[in-house]
């Protein structure tokens, strides 16, 4: 029986007796092995059949006692997400219209030159008191709110500067408004600056308005990935076809798709034949013909025939949910660039609350009179301009939008530090066999040099080749399958990794494999061996099969170079980038491939353990090298290699040592995936120049370091103004991005 | 100079000072944790600073009770981790550390900040 683990969270648990009554419940279920309930985690986990158990079963057993199981929380999750955030944008909205509408009322009345043309009610202190105390103390609630917060933290962030800067102007008026007296004592004019609080806090709250809605768009594509699972699947159980949610699918279930239908999870065909379109998975925008025995990928659209498949893959297996889980992971982690702005920010707030504190002494003891109003007007400035949040947006923003936008592309990046050191890159080492080539070899030609004949001599090769995993071994047996062959028994069979196989059939020794197993063996080739030059020079894998030490004939197998090859390499080279080709076949083979590619650098019989010596060589050269390959023998190189491609599904060992996964099998994406790197790279550098830029110029104005020789100072109003529409600019600046076309 | 100056150059040079201890100058307690540890988000992460074990998987339950937006993402960008925190709700992650030393989780916006030591 394949068991099935399952945790999922309980709602309404209280007491240690609700753990004994779910677990009784759960536990009773007919095909529950094991069920235990955690208090402080408040969830159980449970493993049983999934033959027998679904999870309706499981949420009837824990309602059936009184409490709510979440299965399935992932979708009840997003869209308490979407409600949450919908909710606070509806919210924010209401803020800022009132606080705008009521700032402009107070502007309108207190502003000099625009006084004079208001109604008298709107220039009376006491009115402007009145109307801009709802601005500061509920709309501006938040920024109170989190500053309080964070104070018992002893952390401060951007609402502690809003916070001040709008608590001092909003203070200094209403004393202005209560007691002008006092004010006009010491000289100075009793001037309010109500309206400088309430548009500060209106501006600042539509600027995170507009920044909400557009870092909104910024998670897009994570959002698309999961939109595009299936919702239900029919599957025949019993001679019938029921639709069920895609997650009570299990390994095994046998499922109809019918024509314009989506594929519900990955399996393979059993019955049937159509037409795939697995572009948003794969980002290939032809349809691919799939038959029995063909593997189907969930969430592709099934475009002409009806067919019936075996899930083989369901859940967080599913190669979408991989896809989604890789996606996640990358917009979760920080690029190298990204250091200087943490380092920065996690000062960045108490510098400007100090820069603001000796802002306001400077004016007061050596400013110009009224040296109140200068101090005051200037320190609120320096709080508001500054804008610690562009910093922080800056690359995650662009990280998410570029990642998100490989993904509909089928490229897969897995962290930031990858797609960073992507850019750099001057060289691209791709391995032949599956990568630049379809990697599925056909017999070409078979040259009896004894007197064993054609088909025996392939009898011979197929026969101790069965037993080998090589992609040559494959087209072999394939050979010999298609002329109905009767393959014979091999004994002691051995594989020699680099040099061929070994073994022993009908009670003679056979050897198969390249020149240098018979170099080895001290077999000699002889007049074979202009033959075999031939065929080399056309491209073709020549092994040679020696029987009790005699060489009997030669079999060339050929691989077919993948349709995209050309143009990729094509494209990698328009950019600058040097090319190498290398490989475990002869150079002869090697070159004649290279040559049709273009490629003038080629390393040729190179042993799967000296792939990586290789790629460490060229990176001493001084490049920064990618390695592009696909298979179990790559994983050493691909490790060793500065930024690791991967092409296709590949191996799990691949991707996993891969630092960015090519699904599309397209040799272009690799292009594609380093422009994607350079563009989202330029992205962060523009949104870091920004926002530092940003910064360092417009603190020392506000601060007044131009006054003394232009006479500029800046309004605590533009102040606002700018600091709103500084970290829009940079999550506008990584969207655009999602616009960016990968030329080459 | 005249003493409203001098009182207000005292005050600012005071209040800097004050500024730089409260803010800057702080030490946070560490907090040792074996198998869970419950995160509050508020105002900052409670508590901030944590050591875990390496090899050992442990569960970070981040509870939301800031409506802040700075606060609703926390990233883990050592582990590869951004994770949206609903208000109010247990959001569990778990991490498994394969080397020592002390990682620094924050806030989306990069505004607050805890750190993991693994030990």
């Amino acid at each position: 029986m394949a068991e099935t683990k399952k945790t999922f969270p309980i709602k309404g648990m209280h007491c240690a007796s609700c753990v004994t009554l779910l677990e009784d419940s759960l536990g009773n279920i007919d095909g529950v092995v094991k069920a235990t309930v955690n208090l402080a985690t408040e969830k159980a986990t449970v493993t049983y059949d999934p033959t027998k158990v679904t999870d309706r079963v499981l949420q009837g057993a824990v309602s059936n006692v009184g409490y709510e199981a979440l299965i399935g929380g992932k979708e009840k999750h997003e869209i308490d997400e979407r409600e949450e955030k919908q909710k606070e944008l509806h919210d924010l909205k209401i803020k800022v219209v009132i606080s705008l509408f009521l700032g402009g009322l107070i502007l309108w009345g207190s502003f000099p030159g625009l006084m004079n043309t208001s109604p008298k009610i709107l220039q009376n202190f006491f009115v402007q008191l009145l109307l801009s105390t709802p601005v500061q103390f509920w709309a501006g609630w938040g920024f109170y709110r989190a500053t309080l917060l964070a104070l018992k933290h002893r952390t401060a962030n951007m609402d502690t500067l809003v916070a001040i800067g709008t608590t001092v102007a909003y203070g200094y008026s209403a004393f202005v408004a209560l007691l002008p007296g006092a004010i006009e004592s010491i000289g100075i004019e009793a001037a309010p600056y109500f309206d400088v609080a309430a548009i500060i806090i209106g501006l600042i709250l539509l600027g995170r308005y507009f920044e909400a809605k557009a870092k909104a768009g910024t998670s897009e594509a994570i959002k698309k990935l999961i939109g595009l699972q299936a919702k239900t699947a029919r599957v025949i159980k019993g001679g019938k076809e029921i639709d069920i949610p895609i997650t009570e699918v299990i390994i095994g279930d046998i499922i109809r798709v019918r024509p314009g239908e989506k594929i519900p999870v990955d399996g393979i065909i059993v019955e049937g034949e159509s037409s795939i379109d697995e572009s948003m998975v794969t980002g290939e925008s032809i349809p691919v013909d799939k038959a029995k025995g063909a593997a189907v990928i969930g969430a592709t659209i099934n475009k002409t025939g009806a067919f019936l498949f075996e899930a083989a893959k369901v859940g967080q297996e599913t190669m979408l949910a991989q896809i989604i889980k890789l996606v996640e992971e990358a917009q979760g982690s920080k690029a190298p660039i990204q250091r200087l702005a943490d380092l920065v920010s996690s000062y960045f707030v108490p510098a400007v609350v100090m820069l603001a504190i000796a802002t306001f002494v400077a004016w007061y003891v050596f400013g110009p009179p009224p040296a109140v109003t200068f101090a005051l007007l200037n320190m609120i400035a320096v709080l508001i301009i500054a804008c610690p949040c562009a910093m922080g947006l800056a690359t995650p923003t662009a990280i998410m939008v570029g990642t998100g936008k490989g993904a509909q592309r089928g490229i897969l990046i897995k962290d930031a530090k990858s797609l960073e050191t992507a850019h750099k890159i001057n060289t691209i080492i791709f391995d032949k066999t599956g990568t630049l080539t379809r990697g599925q070899p056909e017999v070409t030609d078979i040259v009896p040099v004894s007197s064993i004949g054609g088909d025996e001599l392939l009898i011979l090769a197929a026969s101790i080749e069965k037993g080998s995993e090589h992609s040559l071994a494959e087209a072999i047996v394939k050979a010999a399958k298609t002329k109905n062959l009767t393959l014979s028994k091999s004994e002691k069979f051995q594989a020699i990794p680099g040099h061929g196989v070994q073994g022993i059939i009908n009670g003679k020794k056979i050897m198969f494999g390249n020149r240098r197993l018979m170099d080895k063996e001290n077999i000699s080739i002889g007049s074979a061996s202009n033959e075999m030059s031939a065929m080399e020079s056309e491209g073709k894998t020549v092994m040679m099969l020696a029987v009790e030490g005699k060489l009997s004939g030669l079999v060339a197998v050929a691989d077919v170079i993948k349709e995209s090859a050309r143009e990729g390499l094509l494209a990698l080279q328009r950019m600058g980038i040097k090319v190498v080709m290398i490989t475990g076949d002869n150079q002869k083979t090697a070159t004649a491939i290279g040559n049709k590619l273009g490629i003038k650098r080629i390393l040729a019989e190179v042993l799967p353990d000296q792939k990586e010596a290789e790629v460490r060589k060229i990176q001493a050269e001084g490049n920064i090298v990618a390695m592009v390959g696909d298979g179990i023998n790559d994983a050493p190189a691909l490790a060793a290699a500065d930024v690791a491609l991967a092409m296709g599904s590949g191996t799990d060992v691949a991707i996993e040592a891969a630092d960015i996964t090519l699904i599309n099998k397209d040799l272009t994406s690799v292009a594609s995936a380093i422009m994607l790197s350079k563009e989202t790279m330029r992205t962060i550098k523009q949104n870091l120049f920004w926002a530092f830029g940003y910064n360092i110029i417009l603190i020392p104005v506000a601060m007044g370091v131009l006054y003394p020789f232009f006479g500029i100072l800046l309004n605590p109003i533009f102040a606002s103004a700018a600091m709103a529409t500084s970290s829009i600019s940079v999550v506008l600046n990584s969207l655009l991005l999602k616009r960016k076309k990968m030329r080459f | 100079m005249m003493l409203d100056k001098i009182i207000v150059s005292v005050a600012g040079l005071a209040a800097i000072v004050f500024t730089y201890w409260f803010f800057l100058a702080k030490k946070t307690k560490e907090i040792a944790v074996f198998d869970s540890v419950d995160i509050i988000v508020e105002g900052g992460y409670s508590p901030s600073v944590i050591s875990i074990q390496k090899g050992k998987t442990t569960k970070l339950n981040f509870i939301r009770k800031d409506s802040n937006s700075c606060l609703e993402e926390v990233v883990l960008g050592d582990f590869n981790i951004r994770k949206y925190l609903p208000l109010n709700q247990k959001i569990t992650i778990e991490v498994t550390p394969q080397k020592s030393g002390e990682f620094k989780y924050s806030c989306g916006m990069n505004m607050f900040h805890g750190k993991i030591i693994v030990k």
